[in-house]
């Protein structure tokens, strides 16, 4: 296909753009691999309450999961139809994205809220801490994931986001799957295997 | 902008039947891990913990191949992507040997 001849060239004959989002990407794999590795350094090592286990939501935190995993596939139907020039796919997929995003971050707001309600603060122990980094940290990049996506939807409503666009948008793709793969590994490692206090 | 009117994929990108496929068994994959969650029998064994990472990695490895292209792309993405995720790893292992938090389960 000659349709990347043009497009931001490089030597290695892919698009700078691209390469200059996955090298971005690689290092947020840094930053969320620091702040995993200190929640799961310090876990079980609070001396005071609330624990994981004692305040964790799982049926809740399942349902958003698998909001976030249904936000990718609406994501990659968004960029297939924005490829095949399909306007009405695109915004309806772009605003599937965009709600499911939104119901993600309010699941995390519902969270958050019950958590202060039972006293676990983010200077309430050493989980509270490392937990509201953590996941305040990945809640603020789904919300930049948000705002961006919100504006290519105004951008398909305006009629300029053809397939001539197709790599803008694969590129905020990038970005929102890497949101989703960061939850997958979060739900597993903070949610899923609680470790009890250490000895 | 001359840049922005050739910027099509360069790659072919996966049909979205394997899309649909995919999102399936990511649900699915994600449904037997709460489900082993709960089961206590599944639960309390040492072997909950090595299986979910597994499962999670899966999910992972999927999302990064098919979602974000990686299997059907140039291999310079790969590259560039896979060498600082294994370094990530490589520092949560030391952190916690060095700080002794180093058990599942």
């Amino acid at each position: 296909m000659t349709t990347t001849a043009l497009a931001h060239h490089t030597s290695t004959g892919q698009d700078t753009r691209k390469i200059a989002f996955w090298t971005f990407i690689g290092s947020e794999c840094m930053l969320f691999g620091t702040l995993i590795a200190t929640y799961l350094s310090y876990e079980g090592k609070s001396v005071t309450g609330p624990t994981p286990q004692e305040i964790l939501n799982i049926p809740v935190t399942s349902v958003s999961t698998f909001v976030l995993l249904m936000s990718s596939l609406a994501m990659v139907l968004a960029l297939t139809a924005v490829v095949r020039g399909d306007k009405l796919q695109t915004r309806l997929w772009l605003t599937a994205t965009v709600g499911f995003g939104t119901m993600f971050l309010a699941f995390q707001y519902y969270e958050f809220n019950s958590f202060v309600a039972e006293g676990l603060t983010i200077s309430t122990n050493l989980f509270g801490s490392t937990f509201f980094v953590l996941t305040g940290c990945h809640g603020l990049h789904v919300l930049i994931g948000v705002i961006w996506l919100t504006t290519l939807l105004i951008l398909s409503w305006r009629d300029q986001l053809g397939p001539e666009k197709a790599m803008n948008v694969e590129i905020a793709g990038l970005y929102w799957h890497f949101v989703d793969v960061v939850w997958i590994v979060i739900f597993t490692v903070v949610y899923l295997i609680q470790r009890g206090p250490v000895a | 902008m001359s840049e922005d009117t050739v910027t099509k994929p360069p790659h072919a990108h996966p049909s979205v039947r394997t899309y649909l496929a995919i999102a399936a068994i990511l649900t699915g994959i994600t449904v037997v891990e709460v489900a082993m969650f709960y089961i206590p029998a599944i639960s309390a064994t040492a072997a909950l913990a090595p299986v979910l990472l597994v499962l999670s990695a899966a999910k992972f490895a999927l999302v990064v191949m098919f979602f974000m292209h990686l299997k059907p792309d140039s291999k310079i993405f790969t590259i560039i992507f896979t060498a600082p995720l294994l370094l990530a790893g490589l520092m949560i292992l030391a952190l916690m040997t060095l700080l002794g938090a180093w058990w599942l389960g």
